[in-house]
């Protein structure tokens, strides 16, 4: 057992094989064995593994697979399990190439991780505007019923599993899980309140755990190898690998997947041919433009959830010059992990602008329940256009940073922190861009 | 003017019906086929999905308005949906839609009887960007220079959305 290292492949293993994405190739590869496996098993055992495995969400937060599966009630009368392939997190691009790659890896990954759930009716909710990739995974399903990889009596295990993929019709929201199980019953996707959490009370009412694709797709894996030898691939508390997605100013933009704990700094230069045209990394965007931004000199820091976290070479999120922002209890924020999303931005990228273009996309995605969310990203949305204009007032800075201050913590879901912590994250470290746009507008800072 | 789905659709909704508990969560699906089927989403058409859900007309028109790829205005043959977000903007993004806009003569959120253009949030492709969706193809790493091509091409093979409704 060992630490993986570049040509580690597990996911992303057959990107690039067409033949994989049907049924008899993916056979061909030893598919559904891990499957046969699995169902030899007592669910119990398979939860433990995943549990020892230190498998993390793909999704974004990076909670405990294991550990959020073990929320289901263990009387519970009916569970289910629900694939979030609702991507959309600018800066992500992983879960999308692996549908299309590796479908029948994702179906596989589902009926094991249902048999451990002993969940029967089970949903992939998967973009609306992802249709070449539905297209995709609804043949995948097509394929499985009729191998008996899904439906009444699984391989004659006497194990029901059922698998609809339900697609969605354009609205960032409904990635927030709450949002996505709303969407699912039919209804706006708008997220709901917080507690119950859907390991308790979630689709039709029921205990529902929703993963992410990426999630999803290890658990074969994990069941193969056991629940150690993932733990051990990975440095820490994070087991497994990573798909990382990098874009933006480098030579080689692209899907990776990666030793999880690869610094920034490594990914760039030695994966992706360095930043373009020869220049100088200046931000780069850590897991989606909802984490809060890295400096060239924050970028040695490793790819990890916990590392991002709490590294102290990364310089915590501020409200004003000097004075942290605080989480709660005294918690700073330095960044996170994300989604795996990597948006590399060089030495002549417009800060100003680019923030702008961020904060449009929040206010453009709110769902408008809550007051500080809608209203507070209309207004970072105006006031960052104006400075990114050079039309700047006095003091929008710290008008800027206060209703981003307004905004995190004080909303139904996590999309209003995702708007506030770029806002403050830009602010804080690269303040001198924000004042030069300022100054071009004939407004001091 | 009262509408009715086709028999094809009637037959995928009755299959979907069974998926749930109830038929409710149907409606995206049922949605997705009527904007097929009618080329928008008309009140008739929103009515036509409520009494085959068994669906107030509120609630189909409050899901309907919510989500932004169904339309309640007649559309191009090809949705153009070309992502501005921060990767695609990074890399020329905002060149390319004004390239499309200018060829089509269409500002982004408008429809000639061929296209539909729009300008789109991120469409997880960021690490071929700018990129551009239409239907069930993708154009990666598009450049201005390319649009005249691109745009050529979809009047020869149109990519309409409801190909996998
Ligand atoms: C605004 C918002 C958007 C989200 N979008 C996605 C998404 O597109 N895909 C995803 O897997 N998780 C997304 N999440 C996270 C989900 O709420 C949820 O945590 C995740 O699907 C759980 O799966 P995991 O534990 O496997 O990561 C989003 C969260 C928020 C607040
Ligand atoms: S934070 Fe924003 S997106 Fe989330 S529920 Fe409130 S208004 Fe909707
Ligand atoms: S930002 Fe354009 S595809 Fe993601």
């Amino acid at each position: 057992m060992a630490l993986a290292d570049r040509n580690t492949k597990l996911v992303s293993a057959k990107f690039g094989n067409e033949d994989a994405k049907t049924l008899a190739g993916y056979e061909k590869l030893g598919g559904y064995q891990m499957l046969r496996k699995a169902l030899a098993m007592r669910p119990e055992d398979i939860a433990n593994e995943v549990k020892a495995s230190n498998l993390r969400g793909r999704g974004g937060a990076g909670f405990a697979t294991g550990v959020k599966w073990g929320f289901v009630p263990k009387d519970a009368k009916e569970v289910h399990l629900v694939c979030n392939a609702d991507e959309s997190e600018p800066g992500t691009c992983k879960d999308r190439e692996l549908i299309y790659w590796d479908p029948h890896l994702l179906v596989e990954g589902m009926v094991i991780s249902a048999f451990a759930l002993k969940a029967k009716h089970n949903y992939i909710y998967i973009r609306g505007e992802m249709m070449r990739e539905y297209a995709v995974i609804a043949k995948a399903v097509e394929e499985a019923y009729a191998r008996g990889y899904l439906g009444k009596n699984i391989l004659g295990s006497g194990f029901e599993c059922h698998l609809t993929v339900h697609r969605g019709a354009g609205a960032y929201i409904c990635g927030e899980e709450t949002a996505l199980l709303n969407s699912l019953e039919g209804l706006r996707g708008q997220p709901r309140l917080k507690p119950p959490f859907p390991a308790i009370k979630g689709l039709f009412g029921n205990p529902t755990i929703v993963n992410n694709v990426e999630t999803l797709m290890n658990v074969p894996f994990i069941v193969d190898k056991g629940g150690a030898w993932f733990a051990a691939l990975g440095p820490g508390r994070s087991g497994g690998t990573r798909m990382l997605c990098v874009s933006g100013h480098v030579n080689k933009p692209g899907v990776y997947e990666l030793p999880i704990g690869i610094t920034f700094r490594e990914l760039i230069d030695e994966v992706c041919g360095g930043v373009w045209k020869g220049r100088k990394a200046k931000a780069v965007i850590p897991g989606g433009t909802s984490m809060p931004p890295l400096t060239y000199d924050e970028l040695d820091v490793p790819i990890e959830f916990d590392a991002l976290m709490t590294d102290e070479r990364i310089k915590p999120v501020e409200i004003a010059p000097g004075v942290p922002f605080d989480m709660g209890g005294g918690r700073q924020l330095r960044s996170m992990a994300g989604s795996g999303g990597v948006v590399v931005m060089d030495d002549h990228t417009d800060i100003p602008k680019a923030v702008w273009r961020i904060m449009k996309f929040y206010a453009h995605e709110s769902c408008g329940q809550c007051t500080p969310c809608r209203e507070g990203t209309g207004w970072m949305t105006k006031v960052a256009k104006r400075v990114a204009d050079a039309q700047g007032k006095p003091g929008d800075l710290e008008l800027l940073a206060s209703i981003a201050h307004g905004i995190a913590g004080n909303t139904i879901c996590a999309l209003g922190d995702a708007a506030a912590w770029p806002m403050l994250g830009f602010l804080t470290k690269f303040r001198p861009d924000f004042e030069a746009a300022l100054a071009a507008s004939g407004a001091a800072a | 003017m009262s509408l009715e789905f086709s028999a094809e659709s009637k037959k995928k909704i009755a299959a979907l019906c069974e998926r749930y508990p109830t038929k409710r969560p149907v409606v995206l699906a049922a949605l997705h086929l009527a904007q097929k089927e009618f080329g928008h989403l008309s009140d008739d058409a929103l009515r036509l999905v409520g009494t085959t859900l068994d669906l107030p007309y509120a609630h189909v028109y409050g899901v309907a308005t919510f989500y932004t790829m169904f339309r309640r205005e007649p559309g191009g043959r090809t949705t153009i949906r070309v992502c501005t977000n921060i990767s695609c903007m990074l890399r020329g993004g905002y060149e390319v839609l004004d390239e499309f806009s200018a060829k089509l003569k269409l500002a982004p959120g408008e429809s000639s009887k061929s296209f539909s253009l729009v300008e789109e949030e991120c469409i997880a492709a960021c690490a071929n960007a700018p990129a551009v969706l239409c239907g069930t193809k993708y154009f990666l790493d598009v450049t201005p220079a390319q649009v005249a091509a691109i745009i050529a091409e979809l009047e020869r093979e149109p990519r309409p959305e409801g190909e996998v409704a």
